[in-house]
């Protein structure tokens, strides 16, 4: 098939170093992969591009770049599944990460995230005589987790990283959900703790990026789903972001629906009254168009909440 | 085409304009809708946090309800379609699962034979109604507006949830509509991002940093208005509109209308009847554009 390679460039040793994007008219095979296609405009036609490749089997991690706009492997992306017959395909680095030069990003900031969460072993007590060992069984629900190759696709596009550096990010977050739920890691509450923190596992908006761009099937953000669920277990001092997920399942036991004013008013609480201030302005806005539901007494539950409610007590008794 | 309707939270509470403007456009499209007043919220991806689990069960339940009725399901928010999506998706690839959230439901009477399919009503115009028919309704095409898209994370991702390989124009399919009704689509790189809503509350600074960037980046790429199938983004993107510009000391004036009011619109109905004075960023310069008045 013909196709167009169109790759964004940058050469820091250019006297005027900027991006530009550069294309490549190709001729391969449609099952060639998208690295192929690189490989090929380097040995053949300009060996100044300049790319980081190792296994071209999905394994090392290495060749992470935005392909037609999402981070993928370009060794696992075949040509025609992201083009047609003469269609352009779009090559960039990553994001959310410096260039270095063309599709060449800088990790560093990505493994001194991984760092942060520790992730090694912490049990408790005497080392034993061989090593540190788990059933099978325990250990199964972790093999998602484990593979992860650390491409850092999953990082390249976050929306919370786009807008705010100081993210710990899917990977980071997922790599310390591997060690919260090892049965044999002793420093859970920790850990938790510390991703308690302002960027840490609050911070994630559930925009479903990572799981969807994740070549190897690690789901980042459900990871970061059950960090928070095993902080709130694990009673961690509360943040905004824990009181909101119990107010709103509390609001739904005794009412069904969601009492919208409610679950602010008791999510900031006294110990945050400042922001529930801050909002006054949009509230009295809204209030004026309409706009602010019935709250309190007046929002009544829906026909049916008893039976709404034996569920939630089912469920809770029947783990 | 008769659909059990979810109306969701929202559009029976902060956005009642979007209840509103989808009761004045469906039965002219030929639909038929069957409200579930006894179902429960989809948990948003909130109640999830807390309890996965939960969330399937009170899911299932709702599905069930619909199977009894042998009614497929008609969405209205970008974050019901897509945690139901999930949830069915859960359901219906897991045996095991599926019996033991029956087991749960069992005592209530209530199974769930995993059948049920879910539809948000931006899907339902395309696949149901269809192109041609969705046309002849078209009285006012909307030429001279430029509308940008913003689709609501839910309704983009996991694909596999939302079916997009059985029907791969759903990814889109809001600027396949905004061309059918006349207007100019406007593609600008936020359009499948993070309106911020769900942070709002958590981290502000960076909830309405993603408010301002994504109405900015519309209105820069030349955007009269910006048309939502998400009532979640709409809260973000237009009740926070105003605090996210001066945040990054801009001004942005962007209007932020519902899918249903958009259609409305070209179905030559009136702005008011579609409830388009009920938002905060007023849309009556866009409206002008097509000689119409709030």
């Amino acid at each position: 098939m013909h196709t167009t390679l169109r790759i964004r460039r940058f050469n820091p040793e250019h006297e005027h170093p900027s991006s530009y994007y550069q294309e490549y008219d190709l001729d391969v095979d449609p099952a060639d992969s998208v690295l192929d296609g690189l490989i090929k405009i380097r040995e053949t036609v300009d060996d100044s591009l300049t790319l980081r490749c190792s296994c071209r089997g999905a394994i090392c991690g290495s060749c992470g770049m935005r392909i037609n706009g999402h981070a993928t492997l370009a060794c696992k992306t075949k040509m025609i599944s992201v083009a047609s017959e003469g269609e352009t395909i779009q090559v960039e680095p990553m994001h959310n990460m410096p260039v270095i030069k063309d599709l060449v990003t800088d990790m560093a900031p990505f493994w001194s995230k991984i760092r942060q969460v520790q992730p090694w072993l912490q049990p408790q007590g005497p080392p034993p005589a061989t090593e540190y060992t788990a059933p099978p069984e325990s250990m199964t629900h972790l093999s998602g987790v484990m593979s992860c190759i650390m491409c850092g696709a999953c990082v390249s596009d976050c929306t919370v990283l786009e807008v705010d550096k100081n993210f710990i990010g899917p990977a980071a977050l997922a790599k310390a959900y591997r060690f919260v739920a090892d049965p044999r890691d002793a420093a859970t509450s920790q850990r938790l703790e510390v991703l308690n923190q302002y960027g840490g596992m609050w911070d994630c908006t559930r925009c479903m990026e990572c799981i969807q761009v994740c070549p190897k099937g690690v789901a980042p953000m459900d990871r970061i789903m059950s960090l928070r669920a095993q902080g709130m277990v694990e009673k961690i001092p509360s943040t905004c972001g824990s009181r909101h997920a119990e107010v709103f399942t509390d609001i739904i036991k005794h009412k069904g629906m969601l009492d919208e004013p409610m679950l602010a008013v008791r999510t900031f609480g006294l110990k945050h009254v400042g922001r529930l201030l801050g909002m006054i302005p949009m509230m009295a806005q809204s209030l004026l168009k309409g706009k602010v539901p019935l709250s309190g007494p007046l929002h009544r539950a829906v026909p049916g909440i008893q039976q709404i409610q034996r569920l939630f007590k089912r469920v809770r008794t029947k783990p | 085409m008769k659909y059990a309707f979810f109306p969701g939270c929202v559009s029976k509470g902060a956005c009642p304009e979007l209840y509103q403007s989808v009761m004045q456009v469906y039965p002219r499209l030929g639909i038929q809708l069957a409200e579930m007043t006894t179902a429960s919220c989809t948990g948003a991806g909130v109640l999830q946090e807390k309890d996965l689990r939960l969330g399937d069960v009170l899911n299932a339940r709702t599905f069930a309800l619909a199977e009894q009725q042998g009614l497929p399901i008609m969405t209205i928010c970008s974050t019901c379609q897509g945690v139901m999506s999930q949830a069915n998706h859960r359901l219906t690839t897991r045996a095991d699962y599926l019996q033991e959230v029956n087991a749960l439901l069992k005592e209530e009477g209530l199974e769930y034979r995993g059948t049920t399919s879910i539809k948000h009503f931006l899907w339902i115009l395309l696949e149901d109604v269809g192109e041609d028919s969705l046309r002849r309704h078209i009285t006012m095409p909307l030429s001279g507006i430029r509308a940008a898209p913003f689709y609501g994370c839910y309704i983009q991702r996991p694909t596999d949830a939302l079916e997009f390989d059985r029907h791969p124009d759903r990814g889109k399919s809001l600027e396949r509509i905004i061309e059918i009704l006349g207007a100019e689509v406007v593609d600008f790189p936020g359009k499948t991002r993070c309106c911020g809503f769900p942070i709002l509350t958590i981290n502000e600074k960076n909830s309405l940093t993603m408010v301002a960037t994504h109405t900015r980046d519309a209105r820069s790429h030349g955007a009269d208005i910006m048309v939502t199938p998400c009532p979640l983004c709409h809260l973000n993107l237009d009740g926070m509109q105003a605090k996210a510009a001066s945040q990054t000391h801009t001004t942005i004036d962007l209007p932020i209308l519902h899918l249903p009011q958009l259609l409305g619109l070209a179905m030559g109905l009136e702005a008011k009847s579609l409830g388009l004075k009920r938002h905060l960023i007023s849309p009556e310069s866009a409206l002008a554009k097509i000689g119409m008045g709030l």
